[in-house]
């Protein structure tokens, strides 16, 4: 019963902690630098989540006044995550538009193709 | 907790297609679900940004740089050993932390302690806002929102500087 109880407590880290793993694993891994930037924004979302689980209050609504309700989940990291939602389409946006400009200069967005053309000297 | 193991499935599904574009879309995908999961966390404003911003621009985004390069991904050369040995000894450390985290939706946790339940009480008569998280985004912290707006801007700005060069160095190789 406690192993359940514990599975159900830790999910949404779990979860979190797998999404932001593989987030990692693409970045480190993969050569193809869209994919890349797939899994930087991997890693950012599940930095969502674990700034949204804790808020929660089982229970609780939406942060948004009302008399019919007493317990509001907490609304400082919906604040502090929207903030961050939108400074990350920002930086993704910053990143593609360097991968357009990488594919215009050398003709390949591989990391692999890149290195090999250095090493040539072109 | 469904939707957090479809999240999972997509993911390993992004992990492993090699076509961008199927790539593209699964992320689109994961967005959405990522959005439901913040609506049964009480997160609606992030949800609704989330879906917008996160499924809608960043998938435009990606399918337009797609277009501009290739969309298939070459197999890669160098042995997935390392990666997967620095991935999981993070995951390791990070389960270790999960540990001692406290337990998922109590009111008697941390950070239901500090400064939102002042916001809670006090938005209505400070701010006359009842949307607590506009009235903590706009009034309450409303210099972080405008260093947020900085960052787009700069971003913006930097965008527009690298493809405007972009313009200008492919029209003498389309005249010539």
């Amino acid at each position: 019963m406690a192993v359940i109880e514990s599975i159900i407590q830790h999910y949404n880290h779990w979860i979190m902690i797998f999404l932001m793993v593989s987030g990692l694993y693409i970045v480190v891994n993969r050569g193809n630098m869209v994919k890349k930037l797939v899994g930087l924004s991997l890693f950012q979302t599940s930095v969502y989540l674990i700034y949204i689980t804790p808020g929660k209050i089982l229970g609780g609504t939406p942060p948004i006044l009302d008399d019919a309700f007493t317990v509001y989940s907490n609304p400082l990291p919906h604040v502090l995550i929207l903030t961050a939602i939108v400074v990350g389409v920002a930086t993704l946006a910053l990143g593609l538009a360097l991968v357009v400009r990488i594919n215009e200069a050398y003709g390949s967005i591989e990391e692999d193709e890149l290195f090999a053309n250095g090493e040539d000297g072109t | 907790m469904v939707l957090l193991t479809l999240m999972a499935i997509i993911t390993v599904g992004i992990v492993r297609i090699r076509n961008l574009f199927g790539v593209v879309v699964l992320s689109g995908i994961y967005s959405f679900l990522m959005a439901s999961v913040m609506i049964v966390l009480d997160a609606v404003d992030v949800a609704m940004t989330e879906a917008s911003v996160g499924a809608g621009i960043s998938t435009v985004l990606m399918l337009s740089v797609l277009y501009l390069t290739k969309s298939r991904e070459s197999v890669p050369t160098s042995t997935p050993l390392f990666p997967v040995i620095v991935a999981a000894a993070a995951a390791a450390m990070l389960l270790f932390g999960t540990l001692d985290l406290p337990p998922f939706g109590e009111a008697a946790t941390a950070v239901h302690q500090h400064v939102a339940p002042h916001y809670l009480a006090k938005s209505m008569e400070e701010t006359g806002v009842p949307n607590v998280v506009t009235s903590v985004l706009a009034s309450y912290r409303g210099y972080d929102t405008l260093g947020e707006t900085t960052v787009i801007f700069t971003a913006g700005i930097a965008v527009l500087m690298l493809l405007r060069g972009r313009r200008k160095s492919t029209k003498p190789s389309t005249d010539a």
